[in-house]
């Protein structure tokens, strides 16, 4: 299929961005690495009378490390994720998850505010957002405001974002040497939407875990983050015992969805033996 | 019959070396020219409107607003095209009793699947046909869709389409022997229910083609990404109404067939049919969507079978019950019944037993339709005979190769006739399973299984015998009254500079036909191969044939060039005689040179006997003819079918928390007779074990309870990739069939026939310490996880 017109914009700056968008009245579409919107374009299931290249605004890019965050622009393409030495010294979770996501030229061109501001539950960056507490920088007409993962996303392709409003960048606090970090997914075949996937990153103090934040894609209509999982973890050994515990504690956090092909206990089975093994390699990794 | 061929260490002997494709690099760099790549004068696009439902009647079209859509050139719906083109019917006369509802290239008031093309639009380009698809209104009322086939088969059922009697497209019992007695007497029966889903071809290019009407010499052109240039011409010829001498049918660079494009496509039929009415040039290019939803799928058998062993694990008997669901037509022109009657008739192929019943129930329903895909029938008949052959195995306490030695067809028994009606020449099972066992190194690998299984690791190993139908005679469709030919046919010719062209009817999409046939000629003729060009897939130019199917490009083509290359040696031979007054049997020709047969010593060049043949006739004696173009033709006689055997070996990993299974590695022994190209060989099979495993682990179309396919992209449908295929090595042993001088079978559809069955037995073995067993493809991670009880 051949995509409807549209017409096509620009952009040099981030103002401009939010203008261009603003007087097409809602009818607009901001478009960076394409990966996502160009098939959805083509398919015809979205036809925006307007794209607003985002690709070309230089404040958008730039990976910095300043008074414990680690921001990344908006910009930041999957394959930075998976090459960055300050990506995998201070995000270890987005390159642990990186070479996971699609394959190589969707990685050369796919960004991760895009991935971010899809906000597809089955994507692997949006969920490691919320594992690693990011926060997001969001540009609007009225100005900037930072939204922590917690909060941003909202329910299936939903997220903090209002629309017209911009993802400029994340904030992501540094990981150092007492954080132990593990992602692993369960797809199909390599590079596909996972059946269920988790990223998990412990806070060690000594041999006990002081805290944990543990954030699973494909569970349900966001990532969602197991803090039932999580607690049951702080201030214990990550014993065999311990990661039971943990494993038994999903039923609290999550509720998959029931489909033919994947039944919700299917899912919550897996879900178990993915957080199971990760916290068991964590374990021995100690 | 086996005149012998020169050894390989003679210079130009191609036959039985690796090769590369003179072609690949064109293909590589971007060059190759497919229908896609083609832009006529005036060219325009077609898309077509296409059923949101199964099933449903067309109340109303509304075309008004479409119409008025910039660039729309045409719009036409089934009542306009089908005063152009006569209806089809997609049977077959030697299928007794089939029936099928009559095609037109798009339906006239009922619809009967979702995504059927209803009304095609012809604008300046393919955006602005598809823009006035959109403003397109129909009023469809829907029917009750016909999805599940046992409900299909109830007698007060909804039928697939309005005016069948029932929805039994075709039904065949074969009986042999006393199977009843010999369940009877049997110490032990094993049985099992087996499900294998549907799947598609997914070629890297899709269908598409270029239908261009000249009113002015009453003349039809079409481009066409086909394996069968000359069926097409035909039935252009026929439905249409348009001379056969006036049908033009070109084949350019086709990326992949594997069966899917030898079949009548409504919107193909209706591109031609788009083409006389706008008076231009109409191009169709199915999207991958359209793909999924229009190209036909295959397998979708439900299959219940049986066999008797006596105490010392011999097998019996075999009794058999296939039910296949086959969508709503019968396609055009070679049925819906093929795959169902190969399913039957390869059932226990590779083992010695007397008794044999099966019943084939071929059943519409409101879906696309199914039809030949590589290896038809082969991988169900080979899963249901392998599962029960390991059962059985495991009932007599037998290890399953100990069981296969017990009953293969030993390879001195030979011809065989199978008590499914066929006749095999001469097969090696025991030579091929021999081998096998060597490369798998097979009781090492059951050793380390038993190890593994103490630390919680579990292997699993599958083997499958098999055999695969190929070099088919005109008792496969002949005789059934479709115009396809049995028969190939090829030009070979010497050019005024010493080159040679072979205008051959096997055509190429990729699988290395145009590279074997170059080899045989270059071969013949003692010349180098670079020498020689192989021109296919074009009506006009090439000799009527059969072109490339069933495996028979190299058997059945390959001997065409053969025989056509030496007539061409014993014309150019008989002149350069003449030439050097000389003795015809005295001289040979050698890398582009007659030479003495005898000490080798040069006597002329190729191309100066080319030289003196075309510009100098004069210096010849009177009498003399110079023939130095030979048109031949050659058709399978003897056997019906040269039948090939082989066996494979499939190593898995089964993740029992996961249901994920890893494949290890895969290995494949076979015999397809006189290989003409090691390399070309084996990337046949290697791409066939792929989408054996594709089968066996991956690919399936899936229908909602509404006949809506639910995973028609190639994100929801999953093919085998590279990622998750194991090494694949691969053995031959060489039994050449007699019947033709070069003894090549084919090979082309070897790993697809056994890779779905040797994988199930594999992850079945990895399964039996839990006593879990699984009998449906493809063995998904829920189906494994439900296998052993874990969901």
């Amino acid at each position: 299929m051949k995509a409807r017109a549209f017409s096509y914009f620009r952009p040099a700056t981030i103002t401009e961005a939010l203008t261009v968008f603003a007087v097409a009245g809602g009818e607009a579409s901001y478009i960076a690495g394409g990966q996502s919107l160009v098939p959805a374009l083509a398919l015809r299931l979205q036809a925006p009378e307007r794209l607003v290249d985002i690709a070309h605004i230089d404040a958008l890019r730039g990976i910095s490390l300043e008074d414990g965050w680690l921001r990344l622009g908006a910009l930041t393409r999957h394959v930075e994720a998976h090459d960055d030495p300050l990506i995998a010294a201070h995000a270890p979770l987005l390159a642990l998850a990186a070479p996971h996501v699609a394959h190589p030229a969707i990685r050369n061109r796919g960004t991760l505010g895009g991935s971010v501001a899809l906000a597809d539950p089955a994507s692997e960056f949006p969920a490691m957002m919320l594992a690693m507490g990011a926060e997001m920088e969001i540009a609007g007409t009225e100005g900037t405001r930072r939204v922590p993962a917690d909060s941003f996303f909202l329910d299936l392709y939903q997220t903090a974002l209002e629309p017209g409003e911009l993802l400029v960048a994340f904030h992501i606090p540094a990981a150092g040497p007492e954080h132990r970090c593990a992602f692993d997914e369960l797809a199909r075949r390599r590079g596909d939407y996972a059946i269920v996937g988790c990223g998990t990153m412990l806070t060690m103090s000594g041999a006990e875990t002081s805290s944990a934040r543990i954030a699973f894609l494909a569970v349900g209509a966001t990532p969602v983050r197991a803090r039932a999982a999580e607690a049951s973890l702080v201030g214990r050994r990550l014993d065999s015992e311990t990661i039971r515990s943990a494993q038994a504690a999903l039923a609290e956090d999550l509720d998959p969805p029931d489909d033919e092909q994947v039944p919700a206990a299917m899912r919550l089975h897996l879900a178990r033996v993915l957080l199971g093994r990760l916290l068991g390699s964590l374990a021995e990794a100690a | 019959m086996n005149a012998p061929l020169g050894a390989l260490d003679r210079p130009n002997s191609y036959i039985g070396r690796s090769v590369s494709r003179p072609n690949a690099k064109r293909l590589l760099a971007g060059r190759g020219r497919y229908v896609t790549d083609l832009v006529l004068p005036r060219m325009l696009h077609a898309a077509f409107l296409r059923s949101p439902y199964a099933h449903a009647r067309i109340s109303a079209i509304d075309l008004s607003a479409a119409q008025a859509m910039p660039g729309v050139r045409l719009i036409a719906t089934g009542a306009d095209l089908a005063k152009l083109c006569k209806p089809w019917t997609g049977t077959l006369d030697h299928f007794r009793g089939m029936k099928s509802p009559p095609q037109f290239p798009l339906p006239l008031d009922e619809v009967l699947w979702a995504g059927q093309a209803v009304v095609a639009v012809v604008a300046d380009t393919r955006a602005q046909a598809e823009d006035a698809v959109e403003a397109i209104l129909i009023d469809f009322e829907e029917l009750p869709p016909v999805v599940d086939v046992d409900a299909a088969l109830e007698p007060d059922s909804d039928r697939a389409a309005a005016g069948l009697d029932d929805n039994l497209c075709f039904g065949l019992k074969l009986d042999s022997g006393d199977v009843d007695a010999a369940f009877a007497a049997a110490a032990y029966v094993v049985e099992e229910e087996f499900h294998f889903g549907r799947h598609t071809a997914v070629t890297l290019e899709p269908r598409a083609i270029l239908a261009d009407w000249d009113a002015s010499e009453g003349r039809l052109t079409v481009h066409h990404a086909t394996q069968t240039p000359y069926q097409f011409q035909d039935l252009y010829s026929r439905h249409y109404g348009i001379p056969e001498a006036s049908v033009r049918v070109v084949a350019p660079d086709v990326g992949g067939s594997f069966g899917m494009k030898l079949h009548v496509y409504h919107e193909d039929m209706a591109v031609v049919g788009l083409s006389v009415l706008a008076g231009r040039p109409v191009k169709f290019v199915a999207d991958r969507m359209e793909s999924f939803i229009s190209d036909i799928h295959a397998r979708d058998h439900r299959v219940r079978a049986r066999i008797a062993l006596d105490a010392a694990g011999t097998i019996l008997a075999m009794d058999v019950d296939d039910v296949t669901a086959i969508g709503a037509f019968s396609s055009y022109p070679r049925t819906s019944a093929v795959e169902g009657n190969q399913v039957v008739r390869l059932m226990g192929a590779p083992y010695r037993f007397r008794d044999y019943r099966a019943e084939l129930s071929a059943v519409f329903q409101n879906k696309v339709q199914t039809s030949q895909y590589r290896a038809v029938g082969h991988p169900i008949a080979c899963a249901v005979t392998e599962r029960l052959v390991d059962m059985a195995a495991a009932r007599a306490g037998l290890d399953p190769v100990a069981m296969r030695e017990k009953n293969l067809i030993p390879d001195d028994a030979y011809p065989h006739a199978s008590p499914t009606g066929y006749r095999f020449e001469a097969l090696s099972h025991e030579k091929c399973l021999k081998r096998l066992t060597v490369m798998m190194d097979y009781e090492r690998l059951r050793a380390e299984q038993a190890e593994l299984r103490a630390s919680g690791i579990h292997r699993g190993i599958g083997i499958a015998s098999f055999v695969e139908i190929s070099n088919p005679s005109p008792a496969f469709y002949g005789i059934g009254g479709a115009r396809i030919s049995a028969q190939d046919g090829a030009i070979v010719k010497v050019t005024p500079s010493g080159e040679v062209r072979c205008l051959i009817s096997v055509t190429e999409q990729g699988q290395g036909t145009e590279t074997i046939i170059g080899q045989i000629v270059a071969d013949q003729l003692g010349l180098p191969r670079e020498r020689v060009r192989v021109i296919t897939g074009d009506t006009e130019v090439t000799p009527h044939g059969g072109a490339t199917w069933a495996c028979r490009g190299a058997g059945i083509g390959g001997e065409t060039a053969l025989q056509a290359a030496r007539k061409l040696r014993e014309n150019v031979l008989s002149l350069a005689a003449t030439v050097l007054q000389a003795k015809t049997f005295e001289l040979d020709m050698r890398d582009g040179v007659i030479v003495d047969l005898m000490t080798g010593a040069e006597r002329i060049s190729l191309a100066e006997i080319a030289r003196i043949a075309y510009f100098r006739s004069d210096t010849l004696p009177p009498g003399t003819s110079a023939q130095l173009s030979v048109a031949h033709h050659y058709a399978p006689q003897g056997y019906p079918f040269a039948f090939t055997n082989g066996i494979q070996g499939c190593h898995v990993e089964l993740d029992t928390e996961t249901g994920f299974v890893h494949i290890l590695k895969h290995w494949v022994v076979e015999d397809c007779g006189r290989i003409i190209n090691p390399l070309l060989v084996d990337e046949q099979v290697r791409g066939g074990v792929v989408q054996g495993l594709g089968a066996a682990f991956f690919e399936e179309c899936r229908y909602d309870g509404n006949g809506q396919l639910t995973n028609g992209s190639l994100a929801d449908y999953l093919v085998p990739m590279a990622c998750e295929m194991p090494d694949i090595e691969i053995g031959h042993v060489e039994t050449l069939t007699a019947d033709t001088a070069l003894g090549a079978k084919g090979c082309g559809e070897a790993g697809t026939a056994a890779a779905s069955a040797a994988a199930l037995n594999a992850v079945n073995d990895a399964l039996s310490p839990f006593r879990a067993s699984i009998a449906q493809i493809p063995m998904t991670p829920t189906r494994l996880l439900r296998a052993l009880g874990k969901i």
